[in-house]
């Protein structure tokens, strides 16, 4: 494998991890506050049909991702009230959310575009186009590095980058802020929260909203930058391998933000067996490529990365104790 | 004493930190709080006792805002009060610290102090101002803990002064503690009571809420005695006695202390050499036990919850396994193998009452006439034939077993959880001892069992004593190890640190050796075999202190 060809693998890597960076750190939001959500899919589902359809609609990629975000911000809602307020089965709300987005998304857009249930291509405007970082150009004759820089890094949508920013943001508001250690303290102990008088309901339902909103973004991006429009279940699972990078990542941030390129270099492997060939020698089928970073997350789901401790709280709704 | 009584603290002139009116709470058609009315001086510390579900926990929980109350007034430093949430009672000054710790295990003892009572939305300053705030308070109450440790290190008598220090913090001047000590080694409650009473001198009041009598008598000024949902009686400390209190808490006159002969000992019933148990993460439990026990005595295991007693009356109960020597009756118990379960023990003569009463001994949903059939549902007296249960006939016995063990309300078909944690606990007995035991294990007898149950239980077990049986006793009370035990044995960290006759046993010996520790107190107590480790111990944390 020459340089070049590394370069447009690690290329496809930061487009593919992106999606699943966003989903990964909506669900250490929820999950850190204590409310697990199996859900990330169903929402990112929603918010790339969302964004698919009214880009199409009114031509502005940012109102699409207005949409979406939205979208997904009503599921998280129906989430929140269903497992916060109601005190339901967390699991259950999450996996009947996730049937629910894969059929009303296809239902939505068959009934407003009539193309099979996917919504019209997007172009111009209507997508995220790619930002050139400043110096690119310049940098690009600089070895080893320069390349790095400008054909990487550099070109992107919009969202890559905050994506990729949402990792200190989210490290700092969990570590450095009054908001990240309540949010903390009512995954672990919502006891301890509610003696000291805050609202954990409340707490619970800023979280569940951040959720939403990150979701928004990884399917807006879906949607809008990583294809040009909504299909049905384009998502693929990604909602469920960032929740297995959550586990792997041990809820942390900077280990997502590892995490999740890690699977997004095995997605964009799987897009090159031309390069696999060369490299192990023989014809691996393309399907056994596609399925590897689904693999990968059988295998760390499975346990074999260490212990991972959840927030302790996580899964069981608060109920004041006599 | 005469006019102690109700006549309350209307005659001093102190003033008052807390002064409930009238205060009533009904919980559907359970009335929790009758008409309580309580005063309490600023600078005291006030006991308020009573059996469990007296209404205690309830009145305190309305003082913290966690209730509203039906009706009534609260007044805090003689101002009129609503508390409509935990935020309002902690800006009326009042602190509580909960029996079940309401602290986050993976925080810093930093981050648990100013969580909720952050002075902005950056957590820096914060963090600087506690660490500052923190090494006061622990110079001015000896309320020493290291402000960087994570709370799950920290022992449960540590953890307990990060719950003061997290009410100091917020300024409380009224602090409630509901139960504090009984998680706490008779040092680790010494300590505490210092500084409870560091706590009094700065002028702060304490309500301690407990059903210990004897911490009632050792600290407190004043004591309310709470029965039923009412309040019965509110007594200066030093003008009563913890008989009088036993009586006002149950309504009736109470043996605080089994009248038991001498014991006979008998033969060797049970005999253990080297018993070891390791845990699911292998961790080993316990770590090589030698004891005996003779028919017609009972032996008290001492100890601070988690040192091995657990696992002791598990693997001798046949519920985990584990390895070494086990002699019952002169015939070797199976510790690893087929016959290692429940079944095989009962056969063998062993009856189990578990610690863990809800989880262990009995099912919860289930009737209590099933529950008396647990363990014996194979006893040829219960079936009709070859295929069914006769579940008649186990009503009839259950019946039988509630009217001898004044089990109330004497009902065989209402569900386990309906009945109190006394009377679940006489259920178990009955279904125990009746089948007339070589060996009784028993676990945590009395734990959440009310005054007057205590009673009860307690003459059963000496009663199956003097009928020539072996009992083993585990309990965390050190009261009840004292007065029912002929030996006492002490564990710690899976070992014995100590076996001895219990009439030469003191609290403060028990106490070190429950710690771990040997020493001189140890060695006064004449008889007892003190396990060299004891004093090992003593020497390396002597170089250390």
């Amino acid at each position: 494998m020459d340089y070049a060809t590394l370069l447009q693998i690690l290329d496809s890597t930061i487009r593919l991890a992106t999606p699943l960076l966003l989903a990964c750190l909506a669900g250490l939001y929820s999950e850190r506050s204590g409310i697990f959500d199996i859900g990330l899919e169903g929402k990112m589902l929603m918010a790339a049909m969302s964004t698919g359809a009214v880009a199409a609609l009114t031509g502005s990629v940012w109102i699409g991702l207005l949409a979406g975000i939205s979208g997904a911000v009503l599921f998280a809602l129906v989430h929140g009230v269903a497992s916060i307020t109601f005190r339901g089965n967390q699991l259950i709300s999450g996996v009947a959310l996730n049937f629910v987005a894969s059929g009303i998304t296809v239902l939505i857009a068959q009934s407003l575009f009539r193309q099979g249930g996917r919504t019209p291509p997007l172009s111009g405007e209507a997508r995220f186009n790619p930002i050139t970082l400043p110096f690119a150009e310049a940098l690009s004759g600089v070895p080893i590095l320069g390349p790095l820089y400008s054909e990487v890094l550099s070109g992107h949508g919009a969202l890559v980058y905050i994506a990729l920013l949402a990792v200190p943001v989210t490290w700092w508001v969990l570590f450095r802020t009054r908001f990240g250690l309540r949010l903390r303290a009512v995954g672990e102990n919502p006891a301890s929260v509610d003696t000291a008088g805050i609202s954990v309901i409340r707490l619970r339902y800023g979280a569940v909203v951040i959720t939403g909103i990150l979701c928004g973004l990884a399917g807006a991006y879906m949607a809008a930058g990583l294809q040009a429009g909504f299909g049905k279940e384009m998502t693929a699972g990604r909602g469920y391998i960032a929740l297995a990078a959550l586990i792997f990542a041990k809820w942390r941030p900077w280990y997502a933000l590892m995490a999740t390129l890690l699977f997004g270099f095995f997605q964009a492997l799987a897009l090159r067996p031309d390069v696999i060939k060369n490299t192990v020698g023989f014809d691996v089928p393309v399907p056994a490529l596609d399925a590897l970073p689904y693999i990968l997350t059988v295998i760390v789901l499975a346990g074999f990365v260490g212990r991972a401790i959840p927030p302790r709280a996580g899964g069981e709704p608060y109920v004041k104790e006599r | 004493m005469k006019g102690g009584i109700a006549a309350g603290r209307q005659e001093t002139a102190a003033p008052l930190a807390i002064e409930l009116r009238g205060i009533s709470k009904a919980f559907g058609t359970v009335q929790a709080n009758k008409d309580i009315s309580i005063q309490v001086a600023k600078g005291t510390i006030h006991g308020i006792i009573g059996e469990n579900g007296a209404g205690k926990s309830t009145l305190m929980s309305i003082l913290y805002g966690f209730y509203k109350a039906d009706s009534g007034d609260i007044l805090i430093n003689g101002t009129p009060t609503t508390i409509p949430d935990s935020q309002a009672a902690i800006r009326a000054g009042i602190g509580m610290v909960f029996q079940h710790f309401k602290l986050v295990q993976n925080f810093s003892v930093l981050e648990n102090v100013i969580l909720g009572a952050e002075d902005g939305a950056l957590l820096r300053p914060s963090l600087a101002k506690a660490r500052k705030v923190l090494a006061d308070l622990a110079r001015e109450y000896e309320l020493e803990v290291h402000p960087d440790a994570v709370i799950e290190e920290l022992s449960v008598g540590h953890q307990q002064r990060v719950e003061i220090l997290k009410a100091l913090y917020r300024h409380a001047d009224i602090l409630i503690l509901d139960e504090p000590t009984g998680v706490l080694t008779p040092a680790e409650a010494d300590h505490l009571f210092r500084i409870l009473r560091n706590l009094k001198e700065q002028g702060k009041t304490v309500v301690l809420i407990t059903h210990k009598l004897r911490e009632i008598m050792e600290i407190t000024d004043t004591v309310s005695v709470m029965r039923r949902g009412e309040m019965t009686a509110t007594v200066r400390t030093a003008e009563t006695s913890p008989e009088q209190l036993a009586e006002l808490m149950v309504g009736r006159k109470v043996l605080l202390h089994v009248p038991k002969g001498t014991a006979k000992p008998g033969r060797r019933v049970l005999e253990i050499k080297d018993l070891r148990v390791r845990d699911v993460d292998g961790v080993e439990r316990l770590k090589g036990i030698d004891l005996s026990i003779r028919a017609g005595e009972i032996l008290g295991i001492a100890g601070v919850a988690g040192n091995g007693q657990t696992e002791l009356l598990q693997v001798l109960g046949g519920i985990t396994q584990g390895t070494g020597t086990v002699i019952l009756n002169d015939k070797s118990l199976d510790l690893t193998g087929k016959s290692s379960d429940g079944q095989s023990r009962r056969r063998d003569g062993i009856s189990h009452v578990p610690e863990d009463r809800q989880h262990l001994g009995m099912i919860m949903d289930f009737t209590a006439w099933e529950n008396v059939a647990f363990g014996y549902h194979n006893d040829p007296a219960y079936q009709k034939n070859r295929w069914l249960m006769d579940n008649g006939a186990i009503l009839e016995d259950t019946k039988g077993k509630m009217e001898r063990f004044d089990v109330r309300p004497p009902i065989p078909t209402l569900q386990a959880k309906s009945f109190s944690g006394g009377n679940q606990q006489k259920i178990i007995l009955a279904r125990e001892i009746e089948r007339n035991p070589d060996l009784l294990l028993v676990g945590q007898p009395t734990r959440g069992v009310d005054i007057g149950a205590i009673e009860f239980i307690h003459k059963r077990i000496v009663a199956l004593r003097d009928s020539g049986k072996a009992v083993l006793l585990v309990s965390v009370e050190l009261d009840e190890i004292m007065s029912l035990s002929d030996r006492i044995a002490v564990m710690f960290d899976g070992h014995l640190m100590g076996i001895g006759p219990a009439e030469s046993a003191t609290q403060v010996g028990l106490g070190c050796l429950m710690a771990g520790l040997g020493g001189a107190d140890t060695r006064a107590m004449s008889g007892w075999d003190i396990s060299a480790a004891a004093d090992e111990q003593r020497l390396s944390t002597g170089t250390r202190g």
